[in-house]
Formats: structure tokens, sequence, C-alpha cells
């Protein structure tokens, strides 16, 4: 009774999602107020039957209700009543009904949030986010519907994905997708302004918030996914290049160059059909990675769905909303584009470049994950890009764009002197090469290319990030909101590169062969392998391995990996051990019994690795700081304001 | 320098940068490019000596084999057409086992010797590379 509740709760909110659309859209076109009001109620009806389909599929679960056949290949009466809820999302039916809740709830978000906003303009953004809803949910239903049932019934589930397991990953696809997601209202609000023919700057203010939030939910599940990726994948590694990673990775580049150019739009007009550009490319990079992830068509360790016959919708689908919003974009950007120059030495020459560069990475990034598929559809061999090319090709637009932050937070807007700026930032970045060179050979004994460059980038940008706020705080000045959150951001993006290179430069990675009683010495640390015993946990049953980590005889830590089998599934899984620290982790994972009792361990000294999710969820709370500007809340003051009194705030 | 001068060298310069980077990007693609081998093609002698690519196939029954205590592991991969012999040091992915899927990366040596430098194996029991699935189709499945 549950699903079937469900099966229709959905089918109603698609309901809804056609009339948001159409009369939110048709309302919007021929100026019938009544017509617009349906619109809002339309989103909030939707979003309850959303949730209600959303509720019973999560009330199947944990009933472990195994006639429903989602149910019964993603959970197990034995899992642990957390991720059986979290197993909602554990494969691709489910997730795609996340995507529709998050939808939905953005959704809810603009239309409650926005009553300041001009009628028409907010019945077309509900119209174009109705639609992609719509579409969604007529994908859902027709091809993966997540309440179809099972006869006759199973008597046992089949359990989650023991990867999937694990507190990182039931909250990282909420969060991802919220992210991913949010770019739809950037979306939405760029279609509106095509569709209405008008854009200034006070569609760049309603815009940022939302891209901004949007940006903060990817950078903190992309984030939440590396980390998940570096202890239970039990590769110790941060980012394998992956194509499901790269998938995350694109829309949150393109989000980047579009939070930057909204800056330059709201501030001084310009870049306006640059900025459509990219919330229309931010958007499309997202459903191209909702869609690569889940039709399967990548090769890749990490893609759970795998039917072609998903593939011609997905295809249609995306066709049909990229196509549509550059077509809109062909016709209309024309005459919403600003004809305004500015200097070469100028914040927005240096913004300007800064998309440049992050539109370049997500294009060699978008390059080398579609490349596989070209070739192979055109029958040319089948190939993959190894991570050697990513690694090689990211850098080299993101030294320059690294280069450029450091000098491009102080220029100021129009025309920038940087000539008395000129000495502290030169001074600032000969003091970060000389504590780079300093700190690298103090604490690691050698330097390299990557480590100097890498430190000193760092350095310079947290040193460049720090200062305006730092002078401001010494003279008593106040500071908005929005320069302290991006202060604070650009020196999450110092801390970052400053563990990139960290662990990129340091790193020991290691296999060894141990016996019990043995040990191995892996970057000034000994690991003692003292034994085995078994242990047993709800659904598993694990060996656990005991390892005595000292450094010069002084005690550091007691390390257990475990190598864990799934009753159900059977397949094992290894839980590494790490002990985390300020300067380096030290990862213990078990291989593979080597016959007699000797193990094979991996063993891996990883130095600064925490610094690039700690920069990461730093620049997250610069999104966070920036989004509580006073001016976001008080759009229809500073609407009636004249355009520039706020234009001295450099943000 | 007159402002149209200086903008001109700018864009020179830009341009000059562009072609550069993309002559680089296309290098590290053709370079990083891995080829996708079946083992009966390996076998054939379709697949290079010269470069690395990645070779494809089930993991046959009864083939995995190590020195006690040592690192190193062979095994044999198979398309149940052909196999081919796989020598791999260190540390396996969890879901290697006889019988499953399985992509390696390395080099053929001189004597017909597949040396992984890496082993993935399937993700899940639903879930295989679609080389292998691909490379697998039409092939008796009885042994598995």
């Amino acid at each position: 009774m549950i699903p079937e509740l469900g099966h229709l709760a959905l089918i109603l909110a698609l309901c809804l999602a056609v009339a948001q659309s159409v009369f939110g859209l048709a309302g919007a076109y021929w100026r019938r107020a009544d017509w617009m009001g349906v619109a809002r109620p339309a989103v909030a009806g939707q979003f309850v039957f959303v949730a209600l389909a959303f509720g019973c599929l999560a009330a199947s679960f944990l009933a472990n209700d195994f006639s429903v056949n989602y149910v019964a290949l993603n959970s197990n009466s034995a899992l642990p009543a957390f991720y059986r809820v979290a197993a909602v999302w554990g494969a691709h039916e489910g997730s795609l009904l996340l995507w529709i809740l998050v939808l939905a709830t953005w959704s809810l978000a603009v239309a409650a949030l926005s009553r300041a906003l001009p009628e028409t303009f907010i019945a077309r953004v509900l119209g174009v986010l109705g639609l992609i809803s719509a579409g969604f949910m007529t994908f859902t239903l027709a091809t993966s519907n997540p309440f179809t049932r099972l006869l006759p019934p199973a008597m046992e589930g089949n359990d989650l994905n023991p990867l999937l397991q694990d507190f990182a990953l039931t909250i990282h696809p909420p969060i991802l997708y919220t992210g991913y997601v949010g770019f739809a209202v950037a979306f939405a609000f760029a279609c509106a302004a095509m569709l209405e023919g008008r854009l200034d700057q006070s569609w760049a203010r309603w815009t940022r918030p939302w891209t901004i939030v949007a940006w903060m939910f990817l950078t903190v599940g992309i984030a939440l996914g590396s980390w998940w990726a570096y202890y239970e994948l039990g590769w110790g590694g941060w980012w394998f290049w992956d194509p499901v990673e790269n998938a995350s990775f694109m829309p949150w580049l393109a989000g980047t160059a579009l939070i930057h150019s909204l800056a330059v739009t709201e501030k001084r007009g310009l870049f306006r059909s640059w900025t459509l550009l990219l919330a229309i490319f931010a958007f499309s990079l997202s459903l191209l990675g909702t869609f690569l992830v889940r039709s399967g068509v990548l090769i890749s360790v990490h893609a759970f769905a795998t039917d072609p016959a998903r593939g011609v919708f997905v295809l249609t689908f995306l066709t049909l909303c990229i196509g549509g919003a550059l077509t809109l974009y062909a016709w209309r950007a024309p005459k919403l584009g600003s004809s305004a120059g500015f200097e070469l030495w100028s914040r927005e020459s240096f913004l300007l470049f800064n998309n440049v560069l992050l539109v370049i990475a997500a294009a060699l990034i978008l390059l080398g994950t579609l490349y596989p598929l070209f070739m192979d559809g055109l029958n040319l061999g089948k190939i993959s890009v190894g991570p050697p090319y990513f690694r090689a090709v990211f850098l080299v637009p993101m030294l320059p764009l690294l280069a450029l932050l450091g000098v491009g937070m102080h220029a100021s807007w129009k025309r920038a002197r940087l000539g008395d700026l000129k000495g502290p930032l030169l001074l600032g970045l000969i003091a970060a090469l000389a504590i780079a060179l300093g700190a690298s050979l103090w604490a690691f004994g050698r330097t390299t290319t990557l480590a100097l460059v890498g430190f000193t980038a760092g350095l310079w940008i947290i040193y460049s990030a720090l200062r305006e706020p730092l002078a401001r705080l010494r003279k008593r000045q106040s500071l908005s909101a929005a320069v302290l959150g991006m202060s604070i951001a650009h020196f999450g993006v110092g801390v970052f590169t400053i563990g990139v290179a960290g662990v990129e430069a340091y790193k020991i990675e290691k296999d060894v062969a141990l016996k019990p009683g043995q040990s191995a010495s892996v970057g000034g640390y000994d690991f003692a392998f003292r034994g085995l015993r078994n242990v047993e946990g709800p659904n598993y049953s694990a060996i656990e391995g005991e390892f005595n980590v000292t450094r010069n005889g002084h005690a550091v830590r007691v390390l257990h990996p475990q190598k864990r089998i799934y009753r159900v599934q059977t397949s094992p899984m290894t839980e590494a051990a790490i002990t985390v620290g300020w300067t380096r982790d030290l990862f213990v994972a078990l291989g593979d019994q080597l016959g007699g009792d000797a193990w094979s361990v991996r063993i891996q000294y990883k130095p600064l690795i925490r610094y690039i999710w700690l920069g990461a969820v730093i620049m997250a709370f610069g999104g966070l700081v920036a989004v509580s500007d006073r001016r976001y809340r008080s759009v229809r003051v500073t609407e009636a304001a004249p355009a520039g009194s706020t234009a001295r705030d450099p943000a | 320098m007159t402002p149209r001068r200086k903008r001109l060298l700018v864009v020179l310069g830009v341009l000059a940068g562009i072609g550069i980077a993309s002559a680089l990007v296309f290098r590290a693609l053709s370079e990083n490019m891995m080829l996708f081998y079946d083992p009966s093609q390996v076998v054939a002698g379709e697949a290079p000596h010269e470069r690395p690519f990645r070779i494809g196939g089930m993991v046959t029954k009864g083939s995995v084999a190590r020195d006690t205590g040592s690192l190193e592991i062979r095994f044999v991969v198979t398309d149940f057409k052909h196999s081919v012999p796989v020598t791999y040091t260190g540390v396996l992915p969890d879901l290697f086992g006889e019988g499953k899927g399985v992509v390696a990366h390395g080099r053929l040596t001189r004597d017909g010797v597949f040396a992984a430098d890496e082993v993935l194996a399937k993700h899940d029991e639903k879930y295989m590379p679609p080389e292998v699935a691909e490379s697998l189709k039409g092939a008796p499945q009885s042994t598995t």
C-alpha cells in the first residue's frame, strides 16, 4: 500500500510540475496575473507530494518491505536503520528521487524568498524550474520507477553495497545534489532574464546569493566525496580523476567562474551575456554529470547503473534542456549585452582572466572525460584517458590562476592603481618563497619544484587574502560581509593549495609483506604488526590487525585496520586505519593473506593531506559569510537606490 | 606605447599562450591515452610491446598463485577464447578474485607475460567494466 501511495504521489507531483511550468511561462507571456498566481501554490503542492513519495520509499526501506524491487536490491533486514534510510539514494532510482526532492526544495525556497521580485520574472523562473522537474519525474516514472513491486516478494534483501555503508557517503549525495541542483536556480534565473528580455544589475544581485549557496554545497559535497574515497576505497588517494569525480568537478569550475562573473555583472553591469552563458554551462554540466554517472555510459570503477535503454531518454532530455537554453541565448542575448569597456589593469580584467582560466580548466577535463566516449562511438578503439593527462593539463590554467588571484584581490574596479600595492605584494611573494623553501627543507629534508611552487603560491594567497581584512581591522574600519567572505574563501584556496602541494610532493606509499612480530618503516615512522583477531559487526565479520606505530621509540598510536566480509553480498571490504594529524596522516590498510601468516599491508605517509579538505571547507564557509551580506536581504531597498551606490564594495 | 599597440601585444601574447597550451594538451592527451585490448587481441599480437595499455577479462579459476609470503602474484586473464598470464606486485583491490572480472594496466613483456602496475576489479556483483562485458559477449559463460 505504501509504495503505491508513493507512486501516486509522484504522478501527482508530475502533474503539478507541468501546471507550474505551463501557467508560469504562459501567464508571464500573456501577462495573466491569475495564471501566474498558480505557479507558487503548484510549487508548494509539488514539494508536498515529492516529499510524500520520498517518505514512502524511506518507509518501505525502514519496514524492510522486500516486495518492492528497489528495496530488495539495496537493503537487508540486518542493515542498521540509519543505513536503511541512506539506502534510499544508494542506487539509480532512489537517487533520482532524491534529485527531484532537492529540486522541489530549491523551487520552494525560490518561491518563498522571492516576494520582492517582479511577478512575471518569478513566474518565468518557477516555470523553467517546473520544466526541469517535470523532465526528471517523467524520466523516473517511465524508466526508473523505485516503487516497482517484485513478484513474488523476496524473503531477504540483497543488502546495500558495502562501500556505501559509511557515514560520509550517506550524506555525500544529498549535499552534492543540493549543489548540482542549486545551479538549476541560476539557470532558471538566466532563462527568465532572456525570456523577459531584461537583464540589469539587480538581476545579478538576485542571482548571486542563490548561486553562492549552490556552490557552497557543491564544494562541501565534492570534499566529502574525496574524503570518503581516501579512507574507504582503501587506496589512500584523495582524487583519482575518475569520470564520476570529474562529473562533479566540472560544474564546480563553471559555477566558480559564474560566481566571479556575477560579481562583475552586479557591480559594473558588464559581462552580461557571458554570465548568462556560464549559468547555462554550470547547469548543463550538472545535468551531464548526473546522467554520466547514472546512465553508466562511462568506464568507471564506481558507476553503479548500467542500462543503455535509459540513455536515449537522457540524451533527448539533455539536448532539449541545453539546446533550448542555447537557442534562447542565441536569440535573446545580443539584446542584453553590454558595450562599456574597461581598462586592462582593473578588477574587471582580472575576473575576466579568472573566468577564462576556469572555463579552460573545465573544458580540458571535459575533453579528457568524453574523449573515450567519442573514440568508442566512432569505433576508433577502446581507450581511457589516465590521471597523468588530467594532472598535467589541469596545472596549465591553474598556475596562472593562482598567480593572478594574489594580485587580483586587491585590484579596484574600472582602473586599478597597483603602484602602492606592488611593494607589499612583491615583498609578500619573496617572503612566501623563503618560508616555502625553509619549511620544506626543515620539515621534509628536501624540496621539489612542485612543493616550492605550491607552498609559495599557497602562502602568498593566504597573505594576500588576509591583508585587506587585517588592515581594516587595525584601522577599526567596518568590513562588509561580502568582502570578508571573499577573503575567507581565497584564504581557503591558499590552504588547499598548500595541502595539495604537500601531499603530492612528499607522500610515501608502500606495499609490504608482514608477519605478526615484523615491522616496517615508512616516512620515519615504525609500524609494528602485532597480530590479528576476529571482530563481529552487525552485518559483517572482520579480521582486525593491530599495528603499533612509533617514532624514534616514542609511541604514536595503535592502529586497527580491518578486512570485512559482509554476510549478504559476501564481498570483502578494506577498512583502513588512519591516524589524523595537523602535519600528516598515517594510513594502514590490510591487503590479503599471502600464505602462511604473512599479510600484504599498504602503509602510507600523507603529509598535510587534511589541509585539502580543510581548504575546501574554508572556501565554502567564505561563501556562507558572503551570502550573509545585508544587501542580499534588502533587495528592494537597494534596488531603489541609484546603481553604483555600492560600487565601492570590492566583492 | 599607444593603448592600441598595448592591446595588440596583449592579444598576440594570449594567442601565443593558447597555441602553446593546446599543443601541450594534445601531447598530454595522446601520451596518456590508454588503449584497451582483450586477451584474444593480445594473443593475436595486436597489442603493442613498447607502450602500456589495459587488458581486461575474467580471472581464470585456479590460476591465482603466489609464493608464500611474497607480494608478487600471478594470474591468468581470459576471455574464454584465449588467455594471457599476468604478474603484479602489491596489494590487490577488495573485489579481485578468481572467476571475477578484472582490468589491469601495464606492459606486455617479450615473453608474452603482462606485467601489471595497476589492477582494478569490477565494482560489485552487477557492475562490470563495459569493455570486459563487451569482450565476453558471446563467449561461453559456463565456467563462471
